[in-house]
């Protein structure tokens, strides 16, 4: 029985009254290599036989290996009650029922999700999640641009290279404009925005800047002048958003201190594992000048006609399904599932055993870069970090290839996801967190010593 | 019947005139239609504003609307009571509950609105 409700001769009359002659036709706009081809599925097989052949896939993951990437998704440990918690049957679904009130629970989760996570960023409001780090650092950029009626957006260089392609993405097809900051080449501030040139790009009367767009800590790991850049971006009349990373807000200045006016960031680190490539967690905060700029929705906290505590859907009249194309955003689902696990994790750690996880990836961090550069590698900043930071090594992609072999990955190859940066070249990225143990950072240490004995 | 001294647009803005001055809100058809409402976004002072160009935003409890200037000119007032009291446009819509004054740019403009007779028969019609 065919589950397609149209007969092909409906189909037939539906192209000819829109003037065409094939379905096909309707994805011309789309570029042929990227439509989808036929699946080239295998035969099925019988469960058992799958299972083991599931396995056999799965076994070719590396499990063995002593890992010091990060790059934007960090390892940390997960205290069992977070999984625990999250399969209970009554969290599964990521939407807010349309008649939200009647979900107390569903409610309450998203207030307290976002009752920590404004607490953690020191800010007013916090939405009720995006898809990722990246998308809501996109939504952040829009919203400056709304705020202030200006359509440049400047972000800084050393923004993660993925946030980077996001914001063009999201502010391509309209009158928006991004331009990138540079960051200081030489000295004590090296990888770091360069203020200077931000003050630059900020002065040019014809493209008035909306926001401008800085990481804490930055890509490379480095802590940012914030208050600075924030100081130059409001001289300008402009609006300052920052890309947060939730644990080092345990121990760094929260973007609420320095003057942010929106916080972006990803939620992943907070309880949720580094698994595959999400699904993970968008944070996005402001402050109450404009609450009414944020996309997605906002819960609050009331009392019923009974004087009862009860919580309520407080705004979510910008959504597309009430302001169609003049929503705030058509891109807002919410992460609810993962949203409710940042915050089992927040609520079990609590702040002091939030600021051990960071104080704790810090303190492991420091001892890498001393075991690095004593195995004969160099830094390529000298500015402060908090838990990574960039090595040069000679000839950085044989060396890694040669690492992964000694069971060490050692970071994030700077050349794969800069390829065009000369300053990055033969660098590696490396990071260090609560999990990581002096065992694997002393094996790291001996596999590059080895690996540089043989290079000279 | 809507108040017989001013004039209206198909929108549901109501204008009063004072020479060369333009006080707006929306009537009380609209606020009434919108149920209650939470929040008046409303522009900045000295902005200049094309007849039918949206101005602003209200907001209900279930609803967004844009507001729409029916008149050209510049903004030269806004009603800072709706920031705090929104409800305001409910309770007083053509009193209390005005949103802006306009320094009008063109009154030939003028001609072109709704009269009273004109508003009531729109609103009837539904």
């Amino acid at each position: 029985m065919p589950y397609g409700p149209h007969t092909l001769a409906d189909r037939e009359r539906m192209l000819e009254a829109i003037g065409i002659t094939s379905v096909d036709e309707l994805f011309d706009d789309i570029p042929a290599n990227l439509r989808a081809s036929r699946l080239d599925l295998p035969a099925g097989m019988p469960e058992l036989e799958l299972a083991a052949h599931l396995q056999a896939l799965a076994g070719r993951n590396r499990t063995d290996l002593a890992s010091f990437l990060g790059a934007g998704a960090y390892r940390h440990f997960q205290p069992p009650v977070v999984d625990q918690l999250l399969l209970r049957g009554e969290w599964y679904t990521a939407y807010t029922p349309y008649q939200p009130e009647v979900s107390q629970g569903t409610l309450q989760s998203i207030y307290e999700y976002q009752s920590l996570l404004a607490e953690l960023v020191a800010m007013d409001v916090v939405s009720a999640s995006h898809y990722d780090g990246a998308a809501a650092t996109a939504e952040a950029a829009l919203m400056t641009c709304r705020a202030t009626g200006r359509q440049r957006i400047l972000v800084s260089r050393a923004v993660h290279s993925h946030y980077r392609q996001t914001l063009a993405t999201y502010l391509s097809g309209g009158d928006l404009e991004l331009d990138q900051v540079p960051v200081v080449a030489a000295g004590p501030l090296a990888g770091t925005t360069d203020l200077a040139a931000l003050e630059a790009l900020l002065a040019d009367p014809a493209r008035p800047v909306a926001g401008v767009i800085a990481g804490q800590p930055n890509f490379y790991g480095l802590l940012e002048p914030m208050a600075e850049i924030g100081h130059l971006a409001h001289a300008a009349g402009g609006l300052f958003v920052a890309v947060v990373e939730p644990v080092s807000l345990a121990v760094l200045e929260p973007p609420g201190a320095y003057g942010a006016d929106i916080a972006a960031g990803e939620g992943q680190s907070l309880g949720i594992p580094t698994q595959y490539g999400g699904p993970y967690l968008g944070i996005l905060a402001t402050g109450d000048a404009l609450v009414r700029q944020i996309p997605g929705r906002l819960v609050g906290m009331t009392t019923d006609l009974d004087g009862q505590r009860a919580f309520v859907m407080t705004m979510r009249a910008r959504e597309q399904d009430i302001r169609r194309e003049r929503a705030a955003s058509n891109i807002c689902t919410n992460q609810a599932l993962l949203a409710l696990a940042a915050s089992i994790y927040l609520a079990t750690l609590g702040p002091h055993g939030l600021r051990d996880v960071a104080a704790l990836g810090a303190a492991r961090a420091a001892e890498l870069e001393a075991a690095l550069v004593e195995a004969g590698a160099e830094r390529l900043h000298p500015g402060p970090y908090l838990n990574e930071f960039l090595i040069r090594v000679p000839d950085a992609r044989a060396i890694h290839a040669r690492l992964l072999e000694r069971g060490v990955l050692a970071g994030l190859l700077m050349a794969d996801i800069e390829p065009g940066d000369p300053g990055l070249a033969d660098s590696l990225l490396v990071c260090a967190t609560e999990v990581t143990t002096g065992a694997e950072v002393a094996r790291f240490a001996a596999a590059l010593k080895a690996e540089l004995g043989t290079v000279r | 019947m809507v108040p017989p001294d001013l004039r209206y647009t198909k929108d549901h803005e109501w204008v009063r005139l004072a020479a060369d001055e333009a006080t707006v809100g929306i009537t009380a058809f609209a606020a009434e239609q919108l149920g209650d409402i939470v929040f008046v976004e409303l522009p900045a002072i000295g902005r200049s504003l094309a007849a039918a160009a949206t101005f602003g935003v209200v907001e209900s409890v279930k609803a967004v609307s844009d507001l729409y200037a029916p008149l050209s000119g510049e903004v030269v007032e806004i009603n800072p009571a709706l920031a705090g009291q929104p409800e305001l446009v409910n309770t007083d819509p053509f009193g209390a509950g005005w949103m802006l004054k306009l320094k009008v740019a063109d009154p030939a403009e003028v001609d072109a609105l709704l009269d009273p007779a004109g508003y009531d028969q729109l609103i009837a019609e539904g």
